[in-house]
């Protein structure tokens, strides 16, 4: 039997709750679920507040990495709780790859004001500049390119910590990946020989040279995130909310028509209301069709959709079918 | 081309509530037994697969000709765990029904993997243990059992699988329900339930099975739905509770993190709270130290509280003005823990080379990395007949029973109590790397 037809769907979500009954002397004992005094925010918040106090108190050098993204804005939100009433105490670094949305940009500065942290840039022009990575072209893509230049002020900086708002929801194999992910002096990421990683015992000693990236949000899901940004009325650039705006339509995502990216042949421009579910280098970040204004309309529309986050958004991960991990063994984010 | 049909929606209707429940479970047991088949399986039946992912799924299926579609590659994500078949280390998914946020991890099976399931196993607050019934309980079942339970992990879903290989003969899961009891029983686990299961076909996965009506117990999900939660964080509560009625109990501790200038002077000290509540004007002892005071005002960022609760990153201040750095721990006065240097303990070494007496490595408790010396070695713990056997070293994988003493004093509390304030890991001096999981005090066994 083809076990494909074997996979029943369900027309409708399991009936929950069921009371397991006793059987066969094989129940020993069976309760029903006791009230937690923390909800699942709480939860996450405070977990993600540990690490990165943690990380801050046994690294020498930290380093926030911050795009200007959803995840990132909730990761420099939670470090700043998790220091107040002082101030975060590592610099914010931001890859810039150059194909921004001018609003991103704008958002960025503004936040890493408000927080009172202070701001570097590294530029993946510069490493094209510098003949560190070949030059791909005006309109290519530069998300893989990003990996240099980051890795390059990983080094020039001696950053032995490096924070990122990346979760495990997000893609297989960074649903592998330890909260404390350790890199050796390449900046490599070895999925075959990822340390240990017990209770909450977030152990970050590295050697000279080698350095750690740090997951706070590794155990919150996209849904968690917005409701984590609805409760603590997190700032977001407006792109992530239904706007009006000229795209093209390519490899069945829409992408923003901007100085990068420009119809091709056979392609013709719309103007559509989209919304960005991520945010990233803009050639490759798709939009979606959606008229969602609102967190509470955003977080009904996310809950609603069939497709994933990335899925829906990202190019490059259409590569293959381990764009990620490939990536991600490289030394990417 | 191989695909599934109808595939049902994901996300489902938005749980809103800021406030569910989250429980974290593991996926244990031997190599093949289907663990990661069975989350993929359960993971489809309730609809939290997105449609991009599950077609990546029937595409890879069907480029390594597989003839069918394969669902542990589901959380099987990297590419050595493709080609091979098998799941290298552990992968979390995430799951949500109307009553609770689920954290899954799924372990891999084989023995050189047993650190990355330890891993998992470590902030579980149920493991999902996979026999295969037409093999029968496994040697590599048992350790796994056995490291949880020595983990702390006391509740137990036992999914007797591929009973559709066995024609579902009920005499087949019977025995392995008798078996996994009776282990369960002496390493004093309070929940052990035994569902018959095929995982391939979804049978008692999320929809009740037609092929074994001699069963009325719960259906996986059932039983997930069902078992004590508390956010990993937070469940030493779970030992508390049961401590309540054993008239033990532990009281409060924060292991301090890290110290905050407060505006107009003064300090808190920031950490997590585990073992019970604080609340304002407690007594409290400072360890190792041992100096007295009492909490002056719980800080957070959302402003001062008057009680906090078990799982929560908050600051204390004290009443009096007290010497207290980053790896000291704020105790309730009633019950704080005991202070030594010298203590027995019970280790997983994950490391090729052996562990010997004399070895010299350091230690992470809490948060506080000291050098530590290996005294003595009482032997291995046998997870056949659940002995401890008198040996010289610790071989990779095996779990025993050390004296270690530490360069500095450490305020421990067994681990069976409180697993933060009881639990260690080993770290080798030279490479940084973590060798060992520690856990204060014996085995714990019941006859």
């Amino acid at each position: 039997m083809d076990s494909a037809a074997a996979l029943r769907s369900h027309p409708e979500r399991p009936s929950a709750g069921v009371a397991a009954s006793r059987q066969g002397g094989s129940v020993t004992a069976l309760v029903r679920p006791v009230e937690h005094p923390l909800g699942h925010l709480d939860l996450l918040e405070s977990l993600a507040i540990f690490i990165i106090r943690e990380v801050a108190a046994e690294s020498e050098r930290p380093v926030l990495l911050f795009s200007g993204g959803k995840d990132s804005a909730v990761l420099l939100h939670l470090a700043a709780k998790a220091f107040k009433p002082g101030r975060i105490p590592f610099p914010v670094l931001h890859v810039d790859t150059g194909h921004n949305f001018h609003e991103v940009l704008e958002y960025r500065d503004a936040q890493v004001e408000a927080e009172g942290a202070r701001l570097l840039v590294a530029s993946v022009q510069d490493s094209i500049d510098q003949g560190r990575v070949a030059d791909p072209g005006p309109v290519a893509s530069r998300n893989r390119l990003q990996t240099t230049t980051l890795l390059d002020a990983i080094n020039a900086n001696a950053f032995d910590a490096a924070f990122g708002g990346a979760r495990r929801d997000e893609d297989k194999a960074r649903a592998k990946e330890r909260v404390l992910s350790f890199r050796d002096s390449f900046g490599q990421w070895d999925p075959k020989r990822q340390r240990p990683e017990l209770w909450q015992l977030y152990q970050g000693s590295v050697r000279p040279g080698e350095h750690l990236r740090a997951f706070p949000l590794s155990d919150w899901t996209e849904l968690d995130i917005w409701q984590y940004i609805r409760r603590e009325r997190i700032e977001l650039p407006s792109i992530y909310y239904a706007h009006e705006r000229e795209v093209v339509e390519r490899d069945g995502m829409l992408l923003a028509v901007s100085e990068w990216v420009s119809p091709e042949a056979g392609e013709h421009v719309s103007k559509e209301t989209v919304r960005f579910r991520t945010v990233g280098d803009a050639t490759c970040t798709g939009a979606v069709r959606s008229d969602a204004g609102s967190v509470e309309e955003i977080i009904r529309e996310i809950s609603a959709s069939r497709i994933s986050e990335r899925g829906a958004t990202r190019a490059d991960d259409r590569f293959s079918e381990t764009a990620m991990e490939d990536r991600k063994r490289e030394g990417y984010f | 081309m191989t695909t599934l049909p109808g595939s049902p929606p994901a996300g489902g209707a938005e749980v809103g509530a800021d406030t569910m429940d989250l429980l974290r479970f593991a996926t244990i047991g031997s190599v093949d037994d289907g663990k990661s088949t069975l989350i993929g399986r359960l993971l489809f039946d309730t609809r939290q697969l997105f449609d991009d992912q599950l077609t990546a799924i029937e595409t890879a299926s069907e480029r390594r000709g597989l003839g069918e579609v394969d669902l542990s590659f589901v959380t099987d994500g990297l590419r050595a765990e493709r080609e091979q078949g098998i799941t290298i280390d552990v992968a979390y998914r995430y799951a949500a029904t109307p009553h609770r946020k689920f954290v899954i991890a799924d372990c891999p099976g084989h023995v050189q993997y047993t650190r990355n399931m330890a891993t998992g196993a470590s902030t579980a607050d149920l493991a999902l243990v996979l026999v295969d019934a037409t093999a029968g309980l496994r040697e590599q079942s048992r350790r796994h059992v056995c490291i949880a339970a020595l983990l702390g992990v006391d509740q137990l879903v036992v999914c007797a699988n591929k009973m559709d290989l066995v024609g579902w003969d009920r005499s087949a899961y019977q025995r392995i329900a008798d078996e996994m009891e009776a282990l369960a029983r002496r390493l004093g686990i309070t929940s052990c339930i035994v569902i018959p299961i095929s995982a391939l076909h979804g049978d008692n996965v999320v929809d009740r099975s037609d092929a074994a009506p001699w069963y009325d117990g719960p259906t996986v999900l059932d039983a997930l739905e069902s078992a004590q939660a508390g956010g990993w964080a937070a469940q030493h509560t779970g030992h508390a509770r049961h401590n309540a009625q054993r008239q033990l109990g532990t009281g409060a501790r924060l292991p301090v993190q890290w110290v905050l200038r407060q505006p107009g002077g003064g300090r808190s000290y920031a950490g997590m709270v585990n073992g019970g509540p604080f609340r304002v004007g407690d007594p409290v002892v400072v360890l190792p130290q041992g100096s007295s005071t009492t909490i002056r005002a719980i800080e957070t960022a959302d402003g001062p509280l008057q009680r906090a609760e078990v799982g929560l990153s908050v600051s204390l201040r004290l009443a009096d003005h007290l010497d207290v750095s980053r790896g000291d721990l704020i105790a309730a006065a009633d019950g704080a823990p005991e202070v030594t240097d010298t203590f027995e303990a019970t280790v997983c070494w994950f490391q090729e080379q052996p562990l010997s007496v004399g070895d010299r490595l350091r230690l992470k408790h809490t948060t506080r990395v000291t050098p530590v010396v290996v005294e003595s070695i009482a032997g291995i713990f046998d997870v056949n007949d659940l002995r401890v056997s008198a040996a010289d070293e610790l071989q990779e994988n095996e779990i025993g029973v050390v004296t270690l003493r530490t360069a500095t004093p450490l305020a421990v509390d067994a681990y069976e109590v409180d697993r933060i304030t009881g639990s260690f890991v080993l770290i080798d001096e030279r490479s940084f790397a973590t060798i060992a999981a520690g856990m204060v005090g014996p085995p714990r066994l019941h006859d």
